[in-house]
């Protein structure tokens, strides 16, 4: 699993850190190094540009799991330099920033944007396979996610814009409705396909979603 | 009183549909000129919803104008835009204002239209809201609760029956048959002998189908549908007798292509009748049943 992320605009940033000049500056070691959005590179990057902008950086770290628990520890390793600053950029997920943030008592600025959980298919290349509806249907649909992979997260078969195999909003991007469909034909299940599925419960669990595990 | 959709789709008489679409902004005039052209000369007209996801003046807006005017309406209704909560309290406003037929879709993207950046909702598609609208008329809502006063539709769906692959199609339209859809309006047709192999199979099941006809304008129109809209195929006999039309005479052509075709698909009773789609020239439509053969026929209505 990995949180899939994308830098913000220089703009963007600089805008979130107006009258912030003291900045400290936390990564990630794990998704956000491998998608090469917050590791060492790009914070030492992020380093150069702040400075640019006339930030003064009272210092930077990057966490191994910056979502984990053990955050804590790093930045109490990093106390006095965090001190030193008005806020911290997080160079991490959501999930990381709002750990960072659930630490320190100063304002923890977003330098990504987090985009979806994905899956790498080759070097470099990811993409959403799981939305996490709460509600899984891959075993009527041959293991391919309607939810993620269907533009429209249909239920009961391809909208009218389906096109040789391909979806009405990217003539590049496959139709999941013709994968499902072909999937399900090779292994002799297109009953499956066949079966009226109702409306999703989209309040399985309410946002916040909380669950306790005993 | 004019005879309503389902009682002249029902009557055995072959039934011709139009459709509008609303206008960006205020000005009603353009669309209630088109409804004042239909009204009288096809059997219902259908109101498009925020077609191409294209923010417009609303479809159930339309269909009120149709009935003030003497029109018979039928409700397009997209899944794109409303959650349940949404479509089930339009569709009561729908039935008490005596809009009686809808026309369940799923809806185009929201990204190929014109607000990119807009939620999408699809809480429902097309097989779903078939389903719902079956509910409402059992008295009970989606949420199981008791309705104060039932509704009842006259409720079809659409089928791309030129699909590629047609299967998957094939398997929505049963499903769609299953979920209570009374009548298909098809994508557009042109290849009638595909067409007639469709309906070969359409007739197992207790529905009505109006075959689609969308005006060709001109050659290039037929050319770009072809290669860019899904589902239409315009064989290359009808391209070239597009652009071998003189000068000026496409439209006129294509005008007497759609005639033709409606009138062979009545005269060899192929289907239940045609949906015409003229795309901003609705004033064309009475000249497209006047070539079919149609037009004193329907005027009697
Ligand atoms: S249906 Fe798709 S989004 Fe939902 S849990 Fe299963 S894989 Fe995830
Ligand atoms: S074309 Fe296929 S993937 Fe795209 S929205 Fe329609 S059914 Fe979903």
């Amino acid at each position: 699993m990995k949180s899939i992320t994308k830098q913000k605009s220089l703009e963007e940033i600089e805008q979130q850190l107006e009258g912030l000049g003291r900045v400290y500056i936390i990564g990630c070691g794990t998704c956000t190094t491998m998608t090469k959005t917050g590791g060492i590179e790009e914070v030492l990057d992020m380093k150069d540009r702040l400075q640019d902008m006339g930030k003064i950086v009272t210092g930077w770290t990057v966490i191994p799991i910056a979502c984990d628990e053990m955050t804590e520890v790093s930045l109490r390793e990093n106390n006095e330099a965090i001190q030193n600053a008005n806020c911290i950029l997080v160079m991490t997920c959501g999930l990381g920033v709002q750990r960072v943030g659930s630490y320190i008592d100063k304002p923890v600025i977003p330098a990504l944007d987090t985009l979806f959980i994905g899956l790498e298919d080759s070097p470099g290349n990811f993409h959403e396979v799981c939305a996490q509806c709460g509600q899984c249907v891959l075993g009527w649909t041959a293991g391919i996610c309607p939810i993620t992979a269907c533009h429209k997260h249909l239920l009961n078969g391809p909208c009218g814009g389906t096109n040789n195999g391909k979806c009405e909003v990217d003539t590049e991007k496959d139709c999941a409705w013709t994968l499902i469909y072909e999937r399900l034909k090779e292994q002799g299940r297109l009953d499956l396909m066949r079966k009226y599925q109702p409306i999703k419960n989209s309040q399985v669990v309410p946002r916040p979603r909380i669950t306790i595990i005993s | 009183m004019a005879q309503s959709f389902k009682e002249a789709i029902n009557s055995g008489k072959f039934v011709v549909t139009s459709e509008i679409s609303p206008p960006k902004g205020s000005n009603i005039e353009k669309m209630c000129h088109h409804i004042d052209t239909l009204k009288d000369k096809v059997d219902a007209i259908n109101v498009t919803d925020h077609q191409s996801s294209v923010m417009r003046f609303p479809s159930i807006g339309g269909c009120l104008y149709i009935k003030e005017r003497g029109g018979e309406p039928i409700l397009q209704m997209t899944c794109r835009d409303r959650n349940q909560l949404a479509l089930q309290s339009d569709l009561l406003l729908a039935y008490v204002r005596d809009i009686r037929n809808v026309l369940c879709l799923t809806g185009d993207a929201v990204v190929v239209g014109d607000h990119k950046e807009a939620a999408d909702v699809f809480e429902l598609d097309s097989t779903q809201l078939l389903r719902a609208i079956r509910q409402l008329e059992s008295g009970k809502d989606l949420g199981g609760n008791d309705l104060d006063g039932a509704v009842e539709f006259y409720a079809g769906a659409i089928v791309t029956p030129e699909a590629q692959p047609i299967e998957p199609q094939l398997i929505k339209f049963e499903k769609k048959v299953e979920a209570g859809a009374e009548f298909f309006q098809t994508q557009a047709i042109y290849d009638l002998d595909n067409f007639s192999k469709f309906m070969e199979y359409a007739r197992q099941f207790p529905v009505k189908v109006l075959a689609g006809i969308v005006l060709l304008g001109s050659a290039r129109m037929a050319k770009y549908m072809t290669e860019n809209v899904p589902g239409i195929f315009v064989p290359k006999d009808l391209i070239d007798e597009l652009s071998g039309a003189p000068k000026g005479e496409a439209l006129n052509k294509g005008i007497e292509i759609a005639g033709r075709m409606i009138a062979a698909l009545k005269r060899d009773s192929i289907c239940d009748g045609v949906h015409i789609m003229a795309i901003g020239r609705e004033e064309v439509v009475p000249d497209i049943l006047a070539v079919a053969g149609l037009s004193t026929e329907i005027e009697k209505k």
